[in-house]
């Protein structure tokens, strides 16, 4: 599904990347918790967040994550929208909380995103 | 996953090879209680590793633990480094801060254990999750702490060869 | 539709209150943050989450919510879960992470024919 279909979905206004709605998502992961994110969400998927500081976009770039939507009509502070264009991370503003923009987006075909991480290995 | 070296891996490796003590080394001092900042150091390390040629799995396990450890240095400490250290067959981080240590580790190791304040929890960390996924994301993993002085974690990450080759 | 029936349908493990599982589910409510739940959930609200410290008990407590599902493979902390057999609260625990698990809850409360 192309960035812009996600956009229609979810009646989203585009807050940054407004050029990179034609990329290709498949895949979300949904969290405030930036560690969950960071422990288990692939890089390409959406990140559905009800955070807006620049953690958000901080921790999108250490994963590749292609696009964040933030839910439940949250409109992040400037630093969190210059962190994203220094990145070039789309950023998405969705008046849907977390739970419907995720039923809906699921309904269309979007699926969960699965970064497994195998438990503890070599401890000293 | 990634398959022929890039260029400046090529230079780097042809380098290493007359001289095999040659690494990429490099500190990055990380004050406690700034916020803004957080982040800054694990983004200039994922650029490094990036523009080395390393393969993108590695990169991003060295990303997330360095992201981790510098949010805990931010977050707890007055102020720390993380050290990097790049070898031809794996990676070697070091995370010291200068704060008021780790009394039970044990117990700090344990998923959803955290004395997190309000606004670190506000940015989606102080969860209880931070020094696991570190652990998890290492190869190997060491951590010491010392009450009133401070913590030092050491993680080695493997180069796998076929992310370099 | 009653929490029993989401129960059934996605395998949930049940952990504590199995005997409200009749409790009507309205909505359903993802968040990790125990302060927006507290501002945002509504009552019989199903509450999806990762975070397992023992104040979500009190949350789901107090804004009525019809339970509070841990998902990829959460588990509750030892006093999350003695809290929540305490105050009678289902907290059911599950390998989906939140997107799938919000997904097919939302398929199930909220058909439309799209």
């Amino acid at each position: 599904m192309l960035l812009r279909e996600v956009q229609k979905i979810l009646d989203a206004e585009v807050l940054v990347g407004a050029e990179k709605l034609d990329m290709e998502v498949h895949t979300a992961f949904g969290a405030d918790l930036m560690s969950d994110v960071l422990a288990f969400a692939d890089s390409g998927c959406l990140l559905l967040t009800g955070l807006t500081n620049p953690q958000v976009i901080r921790t999108a770039d250490v994963l590749d994550i292609a696009a964040i939507i933030l839910v439940r009509g949250k409109k992040p502070p400037p630093e969190t929208l210059r962190a994203a264009a220094d990145k070039n991370i789309p950023v998405l503003s969705t008046k849907y909380i977390l739970f419907e923009s995720a039923g809906r987006l699921y309904e269309k075909g979007i699926v969960g995103s699965a970064q497994k991480v195998d438990g503890p290995r070599v401890r000293l | 996953m990634k398959r022929g070296l890039s260029a400046p891996l090529r230079k780097w490796m042809a380098h290493v090879s007359v001289c095999e003590k040659c690494s990429y080394e490099n500190s990055f001092p990380i004050d406690g209680g700034n916020y803004d900042n957080a982040g800054q150091v694990s983004g200039k390390i994922k650029t490094i590793l990036k523009d080395m040629g390393i393969g993108n799995n590695v990169v991003r396990m060295v990303a997330v633990i360095t992201y981790e450890s510098e949010i805990n240095i931010v977050s707890y400490a007055r102020q720390g480094m993380i050290r990097l250290h790049v070898l031809p067959e794996h990676i070697e981080i070091e995370a010291v801060d200068e704060g008021p240590g780790i009394s039970d580790i044990h117990l700090a190791m344990q998923q959803g254990w955290s004395t997190a304040t309000d606004k670190i929890r506000e940015m989606g960390f102080g969860a209880g999750m931070g020094l696991n996924n570190i652990r998890n994301f290492s190869d190997i993993f060491h951590i010491s702490s010392d009450v009133g002085s401070g913590t030092r974690l050491k993680m080695i990450i493997h180069i796998q060869q076929e992310q370099n080759c | 539709m009653n929490l029993e029936t989401i129960v059934q349908a996605l395998q949930l493990d049940v952990k504590s209150g199995r005997d409200k599982l009749g409790v009507e589910v309205r909505g359903g409510y993802v968040g990790d943050l125990l302060s927006d739940v507290m501002a945002n959930g509504r009552e019989g609200d199903l509450w999806i989450t990762r975070q397992i410290h023992q104040n979500i008990v009190a949350v789901a407590s107090l804004k009525d919510l019809a339970g509070i599902i841990l998902v990829r493979g959460a588990e509750p902390a030892a006093d999350t879960l003695e809290k929540a057999v305490r105050e009678n609260i289902p907290l059911l625990t599950s390998n989906l992470p939140a997107f799938v698990m919000a997904g097919r809850i939302y398929q199930m409360i909220c058909p439309r024919n799209a």
